[in-house]
């Protein structure tokens, strides 16, 4: 798994051409999320993709040909965090209920509805916490799950921010007179 | 100054220094054809779209400028598809501007709509459309930055019909592009640097493998120097040749699939490739595992996205040919590589030292034979521009450029049909040269409706069309690896003479070799189009050839035929 950090213009069909290229070089995203950035002109996109290291070079290097994307920067191996969101539907009766309540607890989850049938778990952290909540929940029976896939931040005084002002010098090129 | 968006597309195109627009009118168009009629541009008016992005395309390449195409909205704009492609693959600088439906009727399914900026996405360099009257001067102006810089590819711009008739204040100061502010890489990196340079400084065998990028960066000069300053044998892509002179004693020639024998040898035993500016595309490199095994690699290109994608590389250099190569100069020592030189040479034998010309006439008309003289006659200084197939794998071996830009060829996509549109294109961008297309007669018949633009244009392009009544590379594959089951490769063709003719185009038909030389002094003596059908050999090959797949040094050589056995030198 490759993590991807990108800034882009936040305007319409940016999504669809990041999507579109990892399409077209066959890499598999396991999940991929946008947020407005502090400037509202700039979103900031993680991906996560199924790939090895060449692929990622090839994702990493040909997002940023994209004329939309300011910057894009494969954070696998450095320093980050990583952290992913899930509201989890779960199957709790009367009965069962302080044993699930037990078992959220252990994970550090935050039930946030609570029904006569079931409850809504809200956990985030790393996906291999929430996979693991996940396990131990599935015997009560999860009705239901959305999760928002990963965002990432590399740590310490490692800065990823979107660039500061337009480098691209403007030059109008002319055809050449023949 | 209140223009409607139509008249402000002219007057920036305009001042932008477009001269000729290659185009086909349309519903969704018209309001900026209307503005077109008032303006200084010189519009082509071509039989088909594809014709249309194939000029534009010929005319970026032979003047080392942007070409601008365009056509209406839906299938005006979808016959442009190809003609796209075909420039992203040769990284081709070409603006294309397409009308369409009105902002209102956007995702209707209105009459001639069609979503052409989600169809082109992947074959444009950036697409855009543009629904306001005042975003067309900016963005056509960004379109054309976009296009040709860094890595140059094609630009589609998309302007709905009520921004051509919408009026907007014009003001060329306040149009200045404003494209994202995208971090620009710091790409020196010293450590690849000093690799490249002690690489370069410790080869006993190197080989340069020189691509259409050192034309792109203007470095033919630098190259020049560096080749003789480092003593090092250069090796050619298709898209790399006239790049550095075919005269040159270091010019190796074309590598590759149909690259000569010598070439692809020398690179199996090199101990170090200098790639500049190309891109280790399948077609010359064959089977990854087994290429170039002994060589450590440097890659000096301007796109970081192609470094290690297809061969992992011991020293990479990201930026422009040019700057590289002058900033490496200096460090390069002065070696006489005297011993992998004469081995090279051996290696050519006696294949490349027998003129073709002076082999006994066999009363076969060979197509070797027909560029090989086209070169003669031409002195080497016309613009070819091929089609795709064997005829122009033979011109790469057979017509030796000196110049850059004098070869224009669908190299990438091999796109059948460019060369009769692209040689329109090249004449106009170069109306002093003489413009030759070499096409084979499959590809002739695919775009040879543009004949009416040659002749409603009143100019002079000369058409060698080198007709075997096969799609020859195609059948060449299945004689090679399909025991000679010749499906769909048998191809009827109307009478190309009669066909010119009714263009009120001059045609000759040639059938034997001397008569060969006379025709084509003959149509180099008249300043109008003329049509050549060169009818040649039927089932004549093109070799060497490394089977797609195969290992560079595996070749299909030559067979035990002094007529198709020998190559020449320039």
């Amino acid at each position: 798994m490759q993590t991807i950090v990108a800034y882009v213009e936040n305007k319409p069909g940016v999504l669809n051409r990041v999507a579109s290229l990892t399409r077209r070089l066959a890499i598999n995203i396991d999940s991929l999320t946008v947020g407005p950035t502090e400037n509202e002109e700039i979103a900031r996109m993680t991906i996560c993709a199924h790939t090895d290291e060449r692929g990622a070079h090839r994702l990493e290097a040909s997002l940023e040909k994209l004329v939309d994307v300011l910057l894009a920067e494969n954070i696998t191996d450095r320093p980050m965090l990583e952290r992913d969101l899930a509201l989890i539907k779960v199957a709790a009766d009367q009965q069962n209920r302080p044993h699930l309540m037990e078992l959220i607890k252990v994970f550090r989850g935050r039930v946030v509805d609570v029904a006569p049938e079931s409850l809504i778990v809200e956990v985030s952290g790393t996906v291999d916490k929430i996979d693991g909540l996940l396990e131990v929940l599935r015997p009560f029976g999860v009705l239901e799950m959305a999760r928002t896939g990963r965002i990432a931040m590399t740590r310490g005084n490692d800065l990823l921010r979107p660039p500061a002002e337009a480098t691209a010098k403007p030059k109008d090129t002319a055809p050449a007179s023949s | 100054m209140k223009l409607t968006g139509a008249e402000i597309l002219c007057e920036t195109l305009t001042r932008l220094g477009v001269r000729h627009i290659f185009g086909y009118p349309g519903g969704a168009i018209l309001p900026v054809y209307d503005a077109l009629g008032k303006s200084k541009l010189h519009h082509i008016l071509v039989r088909h779209e594809q014709g249309a992005t194939h000029m534009a395309d010929g005319y970026a390449r032979a003047s080392g400028g942007i070409g601008v195409a365009m056509a209406t909205s839906g299938p005006g704009a979808t016959n442009m598809v190809t003609g796209i492609a075909t420039a992203m693959l040769d990284s081709s600088p070409v603006v294309c501007i397409t009308g369409q439906v009105s902002s209102k009727f956007l995702g209707s399914d209105a009459f001639q709509e069609v979503d052409i900026t989600g169809i082109t996405m992947p074959i444009t360099k950036y697409n855009v459309v543009i629904s306001k009257a005042e975003d067309i001067a900016r963005t056509v102006r960004e379109a054309f930055v976009i296009a040709s810089s860094g890595r140059p590819g094609p630009v589609l711009v998309d302007i709905t019909k009520d921004a051509q008739q919408a009026s907007a204040e014009f003001d060329w100061d306040k149009s200045t592009p404003k494209l994202p502010a995208k971090r620009v890489r710091e790409n020196h990196d010293q450590q690849e640097f000093d690799r490249a340079v002690e690489l370069l400084n410790t080869a006993k065998r190197p080989v340069i493998l020189a691509g259409r990028g050192i034309m792109l960066s203007g470095a033919m000069h630098v190259f020049e120097q560096f080749v003789h300053t480092g003593n090092i044998p250069v090796a050619m892509t298709l898209l790399g040749i006239g790049c550095f002179p075919a005269s040159d004693p270091m010019n190796l020639g074309m590598m590759g699939m149909h690259g000569e024998a010598w070439v692809n040898t020398a690179i199996q035993e090199a101990d170090l490739l200098i790639a500049v500016g190309m891109r280790f595309d399948d077609r010359v490199t064959g089977d990854l595992r087994t290429y170039a095994r002994n060589a450590r690699k440097i890659h000096i290109e301007v796109d970081r996205a192609e470094i290690n994608k297809n061969v992992p590389v011991d020293a990479a250099i990201v930026g422009d040919a040019g700057e590289t190569l002058t900033a490496l100069l200096p460090h390069i020592e002065t070696r006489d590589h005297g011993a992998w030189l004469a081995h090279i040479k051996e290696l050519k034998g006696d294949s490349a030292v027998r003129d073709i010309q002076s082999l006994p006439d066999s009363g076969h008309l060979y197509a070797a034979h027909v560029i090989n003289d086209l070169w003669k006659v031409t002195k080497g200084e016309a613009i070819v521009v091929t089609d795709v197939g064997q005829h122009q794998m033979w011109e790469a071996q057979y017509y030796h450029h000196n110049k850059p830009r004098t070869l224009v060829t669908s190299g990438g996509l091999g796109t059948m049909g460019f060369a009769l549109p692209a040689a329109i294109g090249a004449k106009f961008a170069q109306p002093n040269d003489e413009v030759w297309a070499v096409v084979g007669d499959g590809g002739f018949q695919m775009t040879m409706c543009e004949l009416a633009t040659i002749v409603q244009e009143k100019i002079n392009v000369k058409i060698a069309i080198i007709n075997n009544g096969y799609l020859g590379m195609v059948r060449q594959w299945q004689e090679f690896f399909y025991d000679k089951r010749y499906v769909a490769t048998p191809l009827v063709a109307p009478d190309f003479v009669a066909l010119a003719n009714a263009f009120a185009i001059r045609g000759e038909r040639i059938t034997s070799r001397k008569e060969v030389v006379p025709t084509i002094e003959a149509a180099r003596a008249t300043d109008q189009p003329v049509l050549l059908d060169f009818r040649v050999e039927q089932e004549d090959s093109v070799y060497p050839m490394v089977p797609a797949g195969a290992s560079l040094g595996d070749m299909i050589r030559r067979p035990n035929n002094p007529l198709v056995e020998t190559a020449s030198e320039p």
